[in-house]
């Protein structure tokens, strides 16, 4: 089988290289089918149940998708007649936004006071022109004691404010839509500056970070991609010293990318923020194959034998072990569809796929121009080779201290692993490069966070908001929540209520609570619904037949634990306070912050089943089940170690690092496949002692490895560098887990090996042994 | 502010009675737009005043419904827009609640209300036109009685539509409070009853469509839809209007329509 792929490639090349061309373009053609949703929405699957009482809560409200300008005056006030007229002039233009339903302001804000005995409805801010000192005073008193808008339309001080802009995407072409609004927004904000230079003007709210996900993906594909390029080439060339291997090397690459995206096209995948990092890891996992067949080529045709049989050999010694570990890197990735966000499904499927076309187009078309380019080798001596004997020297000399100090490490670094804590903080999801997440951090320091909270108080009765005791109630938990550290701003109907009844009574304050009656309170209502316009009405706070009322929370930055144990607290409030009222809680800060737990325990079932699928082809590769199960401690350590190094730089895990395990699984383990390999041809084939064959093992894939763990921490660095802080950090944590585990194989596993293979006699004794020293060493 | 107003209705007023009179200003489909609405509101002067019940369906997109009642008495003006008495009767917390509206075709409507809880009239904020009515998808504007002045027109041809020929015409609002840029409407060539009309907000895009069906003639001459319903096509909720008893030359008169009227109203 291994010879007669070669014999038919060697004989037909140009053929196999037409044949794989065509394969690719036609395959590749499906790239123009794919798009990019940029929508938060997709990191959560149909059935999350996060998601569903969320968009239940959007249908029976109004939708709460939103653009905001943070206004920053230079001078530091709002007030003045020039500003006040700016954000006038900024309310109105929002109105043109496409899909825009409702403008908020400090303007536009429906005040209402009482004049003689009417009751006066109207924006707070309605004509600049003969705003006096006094005036400016009055209407800064006004907005800033105003609980609707402090802190959320306007800053404490009155240094900021926002103008709000709330959208219904009709959601008929998604892909579209979002851009459109961006683009209409820029467009404002460019000329609003223009006009405007004594103001700062920030773009945040949810379409913007929709925006940001799809900016920040294209960003990395015009900036990662190439950087990439540049890496494999720099690498091979200079490692391999090969113009026609980089050409033939880049030529496998692209292919692998584009067949892969192209066949995602086909099978109508869409690109989103995680999984649109295929192409980058793909790359990566691609360049490997390579490097080992050119590997093996070189040594071969150094060792005096003619190209075609060089390459020949090369796919004869490489073909097994590369489809192997191409496999076992395929079920790592394919363990990510136990994750509960389809992103990283399609991920892992894609970086599957990707992977396996790689393999193919390695032992296919690789070769073929392998056979048809010309390739000159330099005659030089294996200089590296002196550097491997001497690190096998090392290892073997230092064995009894070496295997003590890595499993002191290793236990030290999983002792850090509780640092971590489940994180996933969407406004973190991008660097403070991306303009989005600037403008967020402005607005946390300046006026809220952006963790908001949705709650509906329903009384399942039409009409049942009136009545005094809900209303009594829902005021009692709004005052509760006022009380809380961590909150920010409350949007409740019992404040607009409260307003309207000090109206009713000549603006007295001792009139601001609540109506006594049922039938005081729909009337204020009604009154008050009736002098609103268009756009500022109260369905985004009651329902449509006034049974229920929703109160908008929104808490300074916290993490998902913290805003999860918010969340028990407030259903504890209800429980205890007013249980005769069925409460839902939801928002996307509340989808994110479960959905890293979600995650993660479906990933770990997902990540076990990768490790005993990978285990089993190991045992069956290595003809060994006691190999394969040593082999588990190598594996496994690389991300221990790399989370317990994690726990102690950041700390934060999110969805984005609870794929890592299974992804670098199939990863690392390829090293353990390669070394252990060797260590036991030399074993079993040439009768080696365990320290010589662990020295062949150095000698033979020794630098074969510390070139692909090269190439491979190089590329997930490079996927480090995404302004996507979710593709950053995963990409930072897959490299720090790949060199860990080229440590692991070149520090740990030898000494292990030699420990443990000692004498066949002695097996269980030792491993019981081994069981035994970390825990003495720790 | 209320100078503004008079003039600006005044200019307005003025303009369009030039503009009607000596057809130069207006091309040829733009005299055709305003002719076929003036015809239509012809047709239909002369009912004096008129009371009906009206029961509103209210529908979100989750499905949930709520259903409001209410009385409207109405009484035709001339040369000035129609004033109209509404009570309401459900829910039954707002019972006994009434709204008075002195409609007018380009300046800002006078609109009061009576709260019985409070046992007072308030007067209601006049820029509220295109503000929903009592939470439904029917704006103010789209309540208050047709004038041939609120609007500038484009007649743009005839459709077919529910089996009637119909000209369709595009009407522009001349209130810069309207919450609209355009409505098209179709009114069927036979008996110029509207059928159907569309609404687009004010950045030109398509929010809400309007459909009478039921058509009755009262006295032999007024056409009266049973049914209207408006679907929001931006937010996904709907209205349904049922309108019962309709009745013509009650002898209401203006006595019927004043502040102190609201009080007494049932």
């Amino acid at each position: 089988m291994r010879d007669k792929l070669y014999n038919f490639v060697g004989k037909n090349p140009f053929w196999v290289i037409l044949v794989c061309i065509t394969f690719s373009i036609v395959a590749g053609l499906g790239v123009q089918k794919l798009e990019f949703k940029s929508d938060y929405r997709v990191f959560f699957s149909e059935e999350n149940p996060q998601l569903t009482a969320f968009e239940t809560m959007q249908k029976v409200y109004a939708k709460s998708d939103n653009v905001s300008f943070v206004v920053v005056p230079k001078d530091g006030n709002v007030f003045t007649k020039e500003h006040l007229a700016a954000l006038k002039k900024l309310t109105k233009a929002s109105w043109q936004i496409p899909y825009s339903t409702r403008v908020d302001s400090v303007t536009n804000f429906q005040y209402s006071y009482a004049e003689e005995d009417d009751m006066i409805v109207e924006d707070l801010v309605m004509s600049t022109k003969n705003l006096t000192s006094e005036k400016l005073e009055k209407i800064k008193g006004i907005a800033i004691n105003e609980p609707l808008l402090v802190n959320k339309i306007i800053s404490k001080t009155g240094h900021v404010s926002v103008v709000n802009v709330t959208v219904q995407l009709p959601g008929i072409d998604p892909m579209a839509e979002t851009p459109e609004i961006a683009a209409s927004v820029r467009a404002i904000k460019a000329q609003f500056l223009a006009e405007h230079p004594e103001v700062d003007v920030y773009l945040s709210g949810m379409i913007m970070m929709n925006t940001s996900f799809g900016e920040a993906s294209i960003n990395d594909g015009t900036t990662l991609i190439p950087l990439m390029f540049l890496v494999v080439i720099v690498t091979i060339g200079v490692l391999l010293r090969t113009i026609t291997g980089t050409i033939a090397t880049v030529l496998v690459i692209i292919m692998s990318i584009v067949t892969t995206m192209g066949l995602a096209g086909w099978l109508g995948f869409y690109l989103t923020g995680p999984s649109s990092s295929a192409p980058t890891m793909i790359m990566t996992l691609a360049v490997a194959d390579c490097i080992h067949i050119l590997t093996s080529m070189f040594y071969e045709m150094r060792q005096g034998a003619d190209k075609r049989t060089a390459i020949a050999r090369s796919i004869k010694i490489n073909l097994q072990p590369i489809f192997l570990t191409s496999v076992t890197t395929a079920i790592g990735f394919l363990s990510m569809n136990f994750s509960d966000s389809p992103p990283f499904r399609d991920l892992g499927n894609l970086v599957a796929i990707g992977v396996m076309l790689a393999f193919v187009f390695s032992v296919t078309i690789f070769p073929a121009l392998l056979t048809v380019l010309p390739i000159r080798v330099k005659m030089h001596k294996e200089g590296k080779k002196d550097i491997m004997a001497k690190l096998a020297d090392f290892v073997i000399a230092k064995r009894k201290l070496l295997l003590p100090l890595t499993s002191v490490f290793i236990i030290v670094s999983i002792m850090f692993i509780p640092n971590n804590e489940l994180n996933d903080d969407f406004v973190k999801y991008f660097d403070e490069t991306v303009p989005y997440r600037v403008a967020t951090d402005f607005m946390q320091d300046n006026l809220s966070g952006m963790m908001v909270v949705e709650i509906s108080v329903k009384t399942g009765k039409p009409s049942g908001i009136n009545d005094p005791k809900y209303l009594q109630s829902v005021s009692d938990f709004t005052d509760w929540l006022r009380d809380r550290p961590e909150t920010d701003h409350v949007n409740t109907i019992t404040d607009t209520l409260k307003r309207l009844n000090k109206n009713m009574h000549g603006d007295d304050p001792s009139w601001y609570k609540l109506p006594d009656s049922q039938e005081m309170s729909a009337q204020y209502l009604l009154l008050y619904e009736m002098s609103l316009p268009y756009g500022l009405d109260l369905n985004n706070q009651l329902d449509v037949d006034k049974s229920s009322s929703r109160i908008v929370v929104t808490f300074k930055n916290m993490t998902s634990n913290e805003l999860i144990n918010v969340e028990q607290d407030m259903i504890a409030w209800f429980a205890k306070h007013a249980p005769q009222y069925e409460v839902d809680f939801s928002s996307p800060s509340l989808m994110f912050a479960h959905i890293g737990q979600r995650n993660i325990i479906s990933m770990l079932i997902g990540t076990t089943l990768a490790l005993i699928l990978i285990s089993i082809l190991l045992g069956v590769a290595l003809k060994s089940w006691r190999f394969g199960l040593i082999s588990l401690l190598p594996n496994l350590a690389p991300a221990a170690i790399g989370f317990g190094i994690w726990g102690l730089y950041s700390g934060q895990v999110g969805l984005g690092l609870s794929v890592v395990i299974g992804m670098t699984l199939g990863i690392v383990v390829d090293d353990t496949v390669h070394f252990l390999s060797k260590y036991l041809h030399a074993r079993r084939d040439k009768n080696a002692s365990p320290q010589e064959a662990v020295h062949y093992a150095f000698d033979n894939v020794g630098r074969a490895l510390w070139i692909t763990t090269f190439v491979l921490v190089a590329g997930f660095t490079v996927l480090a560098q995404s302004s996507f802080k979710m593709n950053a950090d995963m990409g930072f944590l897959t490299a720090l887990t790949i060199f860990v585990a080229l440590v692991v194989d070149f520090l740990f596993l030898p000494p292990l090996l030699m420990l443990l293979d000692k004498d066949k006699k002695k097996v269980t004794q030792n491993v019981a042994a081994v069981v035994d020293t970390p825990i003495k060493a720790a | 502010m209320l100078t503004k107003k008079i003039l600006i209705s005044a200019i307005s007023a003025l303009s369009l009675t030039l503009a009607s009179n000596a057809a130069f200003a207006l091309s040829a489909e733009e005299q055709k737009g305003l002719d076929i609405s003036m015809e239509a509101k012809k047709r239909d002067l002369g009912w004096q005043d008129s009371t009906a019940d009206m029961r509103m369906l209210l529908r979100n997109k989750q499905g949930q419904e709520s259903i409001r009642e209410i009385k409207i008495k109405s009484l035709e003006i001339h040369g000035d827009g129609d004033k109209s008495l509404t009570i309401f009767n459900k829910p039954r917390d707002i019972k006994g609640t009434a709204f008075l509206s002195f409609s007018h075709p380009v300046a800002a409507d006078e609109q009061w209300l009576f709260l019985p809880a409070l046992k007072r009239v308030k007067r209601i904020s006049s820029r509220n036109k295109s503000g929903p009515f009592m939470g439904s998808e029917f704006a103010f504007e789209d309540l208050s009685s047709f004038e041939v002045e609120k609007y500038s027109y484009k007649y743009l041809g005839v459709e077919e539509l529910n089996g009637f020929t119909n000209f369709k015409v595009e009407q522009y609002p001349v209130d810069e409070n309207s919450g609209y840029t355009r409505r098209i409407v179709w009114l069927d060539t036979l008996e110029y009853r509207i059928h159907k009309i569309d609404f687009y907000d004010r950045k030109n895009s398509l929010l809400k469509t309007l459909t009478f069906s039921g058509y009755k003639q009262y006295l032999a001459k007024h056409w009266r839809a049973d049914s209207q319903e408006m679907i929001n096509h931006q937010n996904g909720k709907s209205t349904e209007l049922k309108w019962s008893n309709y009745n013509f030359k009650t002898g209401l008169s203006d006595s019927d329509f004043n502040r102190n009227s609201l009080k007494r109203a049932r």
